[in-house]
């Protein structure tokens, strides 16, 4: 226990050089990019158009909607929404598209240690 | 109104046995603490909604219980405004950590940070960025439990409380020292059920008296507040363009600090695998959500049942709306339990946050710089124990010097350090090609001094009759919370400074850093017993 680097169990037969320039592993981190990049860039915006709102334009927030629900509250509640659509959506999206190129590189990778 | 609220001896009685139950559990979680892996990461034996549900626990502090009830109840919206951003964070550790860090490390954050770059100093850094943390997320828990004391248990002098918050740290050392993560992460797990289940239990009761309606409510709490400002934002943050800005600031250290705890980085290392720790941000996204949810109707039934003034007018001020509005729900058992419940959260807050601490203390200090890797089997597990009780200690009385001061600065302290000293170094590292030791160096340590410095000249530390120290007056920044000058600072000069690094790092380490976090090859799964 307590070695130096977390690095000791599955060297040093896997080489990791070659899977990383594989095109099965670039298609994986290109797959993964795509998705985590943009969606999170996009969230953090509409947070922070959320945080601006409230603090520049409270008239705003303060619009009545229907009986004593205003349009800040309501865009809060869909703060709350999106982010659990969003972590829906990422969860669909990695168990198809990409923990099964991670398992095929994965087992392939292991193929000649006993398990 | 009286000095207190309900009956303290039922109080001491329900949260006696609480203690009991999860003493028990605690021991009987011990029984196979045996290696590193088994002490800091469970045996990485929890599975995901476990895991997820003892990340919420971890998160679900006294601070997000009463605290957001309370600012709810006396700010109206601006305290749903602050749930909000504890809440979206998640999603930076969804989508960018918690996968990747469960792929590439084994107990501590400094693991992943240092993969690929020169270990000793980066490891240094990295572990004093987790105390420093840990240390006032710390200071935060304790010291909330004297303010607790006085309204749940009637003990108003500073003796008094100092002696509770004393107990309180004697209990979480023993909880440590035997649970080890597995007894910790049982606690949490039993805690965040409770704290959700009382919760939902509330929630449901201050619905149903407004005949579910949510509009009933909040025009109920305007009626007994007197005034429909609740209802928008800008009673709190919205004074002047410097608390506008100062709101900003706290938006970007909480969404951005969450993912950077250590705390809660730990715990990924709990599950055996990628896909389970993806599974515990997932349950513990939806658990916090709805917690949230809860605490908007509990601040608005507050406001509506009691009122804001009467609530700060109570012992505890803010922080008692929550057990105001239980008793005057459910009378002293309700208020009991609650208190109960909220007096647990510290307790297990508090142990999470310790482990984490040792953890890093005995695991990237200990074991990896000072014996370089060659530490005694078992030895690095004897030093992490020992630095649970040094680690206890300090927290017991720090928290006994702090009570009674701001606390809440100090949470938002911590999130703005986590999110200015970590969350740069730990982005670069896991999608960064070229980033290297002395980004890594730079940005850590920027971030660190940068946040500290920028508090102690904030009107939190001096200037205002609230500030620690009223009586001095060195308070030339403005803004109580620094991150929106000491994250952005953070990012721009491990920039900066990896890219003034002329010899590259080794890049053999970066393909192999990449190709695990991504695919999981060699990550460490659960231990067998």
């Amino acid at each position: 226990m307590g070695d130096e680097a977390p690095t000791s169990i599955a060297e040093p037969e896997v080489d990791f050089v070659g899977i990383q320039h594989s095109e099965r592993f670039q298609n994986l981190k290109k797959r993964h990019r795509s998705f985590v990049f943009p969606v999170l860039t996009l969230a953090l915006l509409w947070y922070f158009a959320y945080v601006l709102l409230a603090g520049y334009a409270p008239d705003f927030m303060a619009t009545p909607v229907f009986g004593a629900v205003n349009v800040g509250l309501l865009i809060g509640l869909g703060q709350v929404a999106t982010t659990f659509i969003v972590t829906m959506v990422y969860v669909w999206y990695a168990n198809k598209k990409l923990d099964p190129i991670a398992e095929e590189i994965r087992d392939d990778a292991t193929k000649g240690e006993v398990r | 109104m009286d000095t207190t609220v309900g009956n303290p001896i039922l109080n001491i009685a329900i949260f006696g046995g609480f203690v009991l139950v999860t003493l028990i559990i605690v021991f009987r979680a011990s029984r196979n603490n045996k290696t590193a892996a088994d002490y800091y990461a469970a045996g990485r034996s929890f599975s995901g909604p476990q895991n997820g549900t003892a990340i919420a626990g971890d998160y679900l502090s006294a601070a997000s219980f009463l605290g957001i009830c309370g600012a709810i109840a006396l700010n109206g919206y601006d305290g749903f405004l602050y749930s909000i951003g504890f809440l979206v964070a998640w999603l930076v550790a969804l989508l960018l950590v918690a996968e990747l860090l469960r792929n590439t490390g084994r107990f501590t954050m400094a693991d992943v940070l240092s993969f690929r770059l020169k270990q000793r100093p980066v490891r240094i850094a990295a572990a004093t960025t987790t105390l420093v943390v840990c240390f006032f997320y710390l200071l935060a828990q304790m010291s909330g439990a004297g303010g607790l004391v006085s309204l749940l248990l009637g003990i108003p002098d500073k003796l008094g409380q100092g002696i509770v918050i004393a107990v309180v740290g004697a209990l979480m050392i023993i909880y440590v020292l035997v649970g080890g993560m597995k007894g910790t992460t049982w606690v949490q797990i039993v805690k965040a059920f409770l704290l959700i289940v009382g919760a939902g239990v509330m929630t449901i009761w201050v619905l149903a008296l407004n005949g579910f309606n949510l509009s009933t409510l909040l025009e109920h709490a305007v009626q007994t507040a007197g005034t429909a400002d609740i209802l928008a934002p800008g009673k709190k943050y919205g004074v002047s363009d410097v608390t506008r800005l100062d709101f900003l600031s706290l938006g970007l250290a909480l969404v951005l600090g969450t993912a950077a705890l250590p705390h809660v980085l730990m715990r990924f290392y709990t599950v055996p695998t990628a896909k389970e720790a993806r599974r515990s941000v997932v349950w513990a996204i939806w658990l916090i959500g709805i917690f949230y949810l809860f605490t908007l109707v509990l601040g608005y039934g507050a406001a509506a049942l009691i009122g804001p003034e009467a609530i700060a007018a109570a012992p505890g001020g803010a922080n008692s709306a929550a057990p105001l509005l239980a008793f005057a729900l459910g009378g002293p058992v309700l208020l009991g339990l609650i208190s109960a419940i909220a007096f647990a959260t510290i307790l297990a807050v508090v142990a999470g946050l310790t482990i984490a601490a040792a953890a890093s203390f005995a695991h990237d200090i200990y074991a990896s710089v000072w014996k370089k890797g060659k530490a005694e089997p078992g030895s690095e597990v004897k030093v992490a124990r020992r630095t649970v009780v040094v680690i206890g200690l300090v927290a017991i009385a720090g928290g006994i010097l702090a009570n009674g001061q701001n606390v809440a600065f100090l949470v938002a302290l911590a999130f703005a350090v986590a999110a200015a000293a970590n969350l740069p170094t730990i982005v670069y590292s896991l999608f960064w090609k070229r980033f290297n030791t002395r980004g890594a160096l730079w940005s850590m340590y920027t971030g660190l001094v940068s946040s500290i410095l920028l508090i102690v000249f904030s009107p939190v530390v001096s200037g205002g009759p609230t500030a620690m120290i009223p009586v001095a007056d060195f308070d030339v920044f403005p803004l109580s919370n620094p991150g929106i000058i000491s994250i952005p600072l953070a990012f721009l000069v491990g920039w900066i400074a990896t890219l003034t690094q002329r010899t590259p790092e080794d890049p053999a380490k970066q393909s192999e850093m990449e190709v695990r976090s991504l695919t999981g090859i060699g990550a460490e799964g659960a231990t067998q017993h």
